[in-house]
């Protein structure tokens, strides 16, 4: 996969999807609701982050609703991923199935607004003071980010059993 | 094996299974609602030009949108009625909240493997049902094909012994195991509750302890089917089948086993802005409110309705305090008027709100304004969740809102049900 670089954007544990994809923008068109991620909890990030940025955070990133549009949001603002100490069961299946790289590991010792590229097929994340290890993700999920997500996978598999 | 590994075993055509394997398993029956299907599925659908797997494994429950009173969630539910029509699935709109009606209408079974998008959908773990939430491209994903992969869950054992004490409701049980475990205790592993003081409770109860699995950051939350189980399937019209079966064995293997005893246990409240920043009702009582919420899937079924009007029954509102009730399916609604109980809500003052999702979920006109302090029946008390970010949310057994909306404070249930 083609290597982008970005700013850390350094966010804590239990960073939950009603902050990622706010109710109350829910019904809005998918520019608006990204344009408005994380509104909430980090304003700058929601009016500064870039394409190619990425975010790190404690545990359970992702926590609460199954709404997809927490990690759609992510992959409209053109994040390279997201690098969290663990996520939230629902968060983590969407963000892959909508092929947005997340990993499993710890780097919120890096300092936030850091420039940092995450290779996903490496499973590390480079950044000015080295590369940090990261849990390399199963085979098949690997796969699925590398299709660009669960419905380009499917496309796949559909066309190859000749459906 | 445990009940969990029983389930997706048969589901995914294996004699047996271990935790940690990633098996791909057949769905029984997926579950979806106004927002999160047909206007997200449908696309993708298109793209892969295939239509539904199995129509007549699908349920569609229209109740975030609903009553429809704004224009985008109107084109959302026209939308959604329309693709009910095309398609020939069962359809129940404006019945209530998906959780609730679900099992009501006899959906649900002990052995099943679910899919629901929803991230409460664990609360078909409460019929000894394996359901758990997902998102729409996961769930087009299974509307197309009928299967979907699992990573077979370890089993977390939640055993409460003893039994409850009057004023003590399952609301508070979960929350109390929100407290101990945290929010990602359940490791999105498979939860079983366990113990006599689970056993003691209804089913519309056990659905409160399951759909919070959610909050403990499992995939399912299980109850084993008991004599109960099968007798609320059967009359909603399901087949509990050969409910029995599905226990797990005696000396099954399970992760972590937790104790908590349920004589000890005081009716508990969760402060802002998390539902494991909880306590006993002491340490907040005395908390200044302005609105008493009692709605969702979590906390206005009929039972919680019924709780709530044992204490407000001949009260009135503490001044100032707006109590807003939204059932949680119309039938329960209708049982509850047909009991008295709507009655005593409207006699003490109190605004009626749709059988739907409502500020629970964020949506609908009556979300919470700027600095607005709410004490709420339901599931989740993150930031801005229920309206402006600087409101503030706290989380409490139907008994525990009631005695509050009558003191204007939060306040200790226990004594406004002496005598009672």
């Amino acid at each position: 996969m083609e290597r982008i670089s970005g700013r850390i954007w350094k966010l804590g544990n239990d960073v939950d999807t009603d902050a990622l994809a706010p109710g109350r923008f829910m019904h809005r068109p998918m520019a608006e609701l990204a344009a408005n991620c994380l509104i909430d909890l980090s304003p700058d990030f929601a009016a500064n982050a870039r394409p190619g940025d990425l975010i790190v955070a404690g545990r359970n990133f992702g926590m609460g609703s199954s709404r997809e549009q927490a990690a759609q949001a992510l992959k409209e603002r053109g994040l390279q991923g997201v690098v969290a100490e663990s996520f939230a069961g629902i968060f983590y299946r969407n963000a892959i199935n909508l092929g947005l790289p997340v990993f499993v590991g710890r780097a919120t010792d890096l300092p936030d607004g850091a420039e940092a590229t995450l290779d996903a097929d490496a499973a590390v994340l480079r950044h000015a003071g080295g590369t940090r290890a990261l849990e390399p993700l199963p085979d098949f999920l690997l796969a699925l980010i590398r299709d660009g997500g669960l419905v380009p996978h499917l496309e796949k598999r559909l066309a190859k059993e000749g459906r | 094996m445990t009940l969990a590994e029983k389930i997706i075993a048969r589901a995914a055509g294996r004699d047996a299974v271990r935790p940690g394997e990633i098996v791909t398993a057949r769905v029984d029956l997926a579950m979806i609602h106004d927002s999160g299907g047909p206007r997200r599925v449908e696309p993708i659908l298109k793209r892969l030009g295939v239509g539904l797997w199995d129509r007549d494994r699908v349920v569609l429950i229209s109740d975030h949108y609903v009553p429809g009173d704004d224009p985008d969630g109107a084109a959302i539910l026209s939308l959604t009625r329309d693709w009910a029509r095309r398609h020939g699935v069962t359809f129940h709109d404006g019945q209530g909240i998906c959780h609730v009606v679900l099992p009501e209408r006899g959906h649900v079974a002990p052995g099943m493997f679910i899919t629901g998008g929803d991230s409460h959908s664990p609360t078909g773990g409460a019929f000894g049902a394996y359901m758990f939430g997902i998102g729409a491209t996961e769930m087009a994903g299974v509307l197309a094909t009928g299967e979907i992969w699992v990573r077979v869950p370890e089993t977390i054992a939640l055993d409460w012994q003893g039994r409850l004490p009057r004023g003590v409701l399952a609301k508070d049980m979960i929350l109390a195991m929100c407290g101990r475990l945290g929010m990602d205790g359940g490791r999105y592993q498979a939860i079983e509750y366990t113990g006599p003081a689970v056993r003691a409770l209804g089913m519309q109860e056990r659905m409160t302890l399951s759909n919070m699995a959610a909050e403990l950051g499992a995939q399912a939350g299980l109850i084993a089917p008991y004599a109960v189980t099968a007798a609320y399937v059967r009359a909603a019209g399901g087949d509990p089948g050969d409910w029995a079966r599905w226990q797990g064995d005696a000396g099954a293997a399970v992760a972590e086993r937790h104790v908590f005893d349920a004589a000890t246990l005081a009716p508990q409240v969760a402060a802002p802005h998390s539902p494991a920043n909880v306590g006993d009702v002491g340490d907040q009582a005395g908390q200044a409110l302005d609105v008493v919420y009692i709605g969702a899937c979590t906390g206005a079924k009929y039972a919680d309705l019924s709780a709530a009007a044992e204490i407000l029954r001949g009260n009135r509102l503490a001044k100032g305090i707006r109590l807003m009730v939204a059932p949680a399916s119309r039938r329960d609604q209708d049982r509850a008027a047909a009991d008295g109980i709507m009655s005593v809500f409207e006699d003490a003052g109190a605004t009626i709100l749709p059988n739907a999702c409502g500020i629970c979920a964020g949506y609908g006109g009556a979300r919470l304004g700027a600095d607005i302090r709410c004490l709420s029946t339901t599931a989740r008390n993150f930031k801005g969740r229920m309206g402006d970010a600087s409101s503030r949310v706290w989380l409490s057994s139907p008994y525990t809102a009631a005695a509050s909306a009558i003191e204007g404070r939060i306040a200790d249930p226990r004594p406004h049900l002496e005598g009672r």
